[in-house]
């Protein structure tokens, strides 16, 4: 009678002991915790949502702007808010198409476009090549958010 | 005899209390057909009653400047798709009466169907806001008070040219700032 009180006694204690232990685990639970070690973000934890950046102003409207790489794709010098790049429509060829360039006093796009993925050239935009904002992005003044020592090569200086 | 030449004469000749009767019930009448009228066509007008039928148009305009913006001025439906002019706001209500039996019929009643025929619905208005010059636009946007040093150099580059001489009225370019775009092959301006 008394070794089974005493029994009982036991796992009552270490069944006390384990949830202790248990409710300090999740105090330190790994997936909260930045590790200490700032990122991109910043050093926000984990588990929180951090307030947004504020949106940058994308610059209005102005002249072409040069290349700093040869294979570079030509960043866009204008605003494009609403203009429909969809299955439906695209808006940038209305004026850098080959076909209203001139009229509209815009960049051609370059002869790539009109290639295919193994080279053949076709005889309209290439499906590939459709999503214009793929590559050509709108520009706003931000600061660089790693510091960059990058030159251009001399032949573009 | 004599009394029923009286009794002719009294039935021929109208009663001055009659008289006023009849016009004053014609005037109040009046006033109240036609603020009946005017509060229907009203109603008819309002984005609640267009996007009964126009019902994924709701969801797209909301990007768009014209519902959201940094001061706040709206335009609604109405202000873009019903003429402002009186006589011609009664025409395009009457045109619009064909609209009902399409509304009956549920020709736009799910979205597929709405996106199938979107194209006809938009070349249908992008026809009569060039035969109109584009007189919704310019109800707000008046080429008069165009201050070209405060526009983009492209917006200059046609603004003063293709729209001041008429060659080209706002619809022509401007197609979809409130919507977006039904497949756009074939139309002039669009690859």
């Amino acid at each position: 009678m008394m070794k089974k009180k005493l029994i009982l006694a036991l796992i009552g204690v270490s069944l006390f002991m384990l949830s202790l232990a248990n409710a300090d685990g999740v105090g330190e639970n790994i997936a909260s915790s930045n590790g200490g070690v700032a990122s991109l973000r910043g050093m926000s934890e984990l588990n929180v949502t951090r307030a947004a950046d504020q949106m940058k102003r994308v610059q209005r409207d102005r002249s072409p702007i040069d290349r700093d790489y040869v294979y570079q794709p030509p960043l866009i010098p204008h605003q494009t808010r609403h203009y429909e790049l969809s299955l439906n429509a695209n808006k940038c060829l209305s004026c850098h198409s080959w076909k209203y360039a001139g009229e509209m006093g815009a960049t051609k796009i370059s002869v790539t476009h009109f290639q295919s993925r193994e080279g053949q050239v076709l005889s309209d935009v290439s499906p590939r090549r459709y999503f214009c904002l793929q590559c050509h992005v709108v520009q706003a003044d931000a600061k660089p958010l790693v510091e960059n020592n990058f030159k251009r090569v001399e032949a573009l200086r | 005899m004599k009394w029923i030449l009286l009794y002719w004469h009294k039935l021929r000749s109208p009663s001055n209390a009659a008289v006023g009767a009849v016009l004053g019930l014609g005037f109040v009448g009046g006033i109240m057909f036609w603020g009946a009228f005017n509060t229907g066509m009203e109603a008819t007008n309002s984005e609640a009653f267009c996007s009964g039928c126009h019902a994924p148009i709701v969801r797209e305009i909301k990007e768009t400047i014209h519902y959201s913006n940094r001061s706040g001025v709206r335009a609604i439906c109405s202000d873009c798709h019903v003429p402002h002019a009186w006589t011609d706001k009664i025409v395009r209500k009457v045109q619009a009466s064909k609209e009902l039996i399409a509304f009956a019929m549920g020709t736009i009643s799910t979205d597929e169907k709405f996106y199938a025929r979107r194209k006809h619905l938009a070349v249908r208005e992008w026809q009569r806001m060039e035969e109109n010059d584009s007189q919704e636009c310019r109800n707000c946007h008046n080429f008069e008070y165009m201050d070209f040093s405060e526009q983009g150099q492209r917006s200059v580059r046609q603004h003063s040219t293709a729209l001041a001489s008429g060659e080209k009225t706002c619809i022509d370019c401007h197609k979809g700032v409130a919507h977006e775009l039904p497949d756009m092959s074939n139309v002039p301006g669009w690859h």
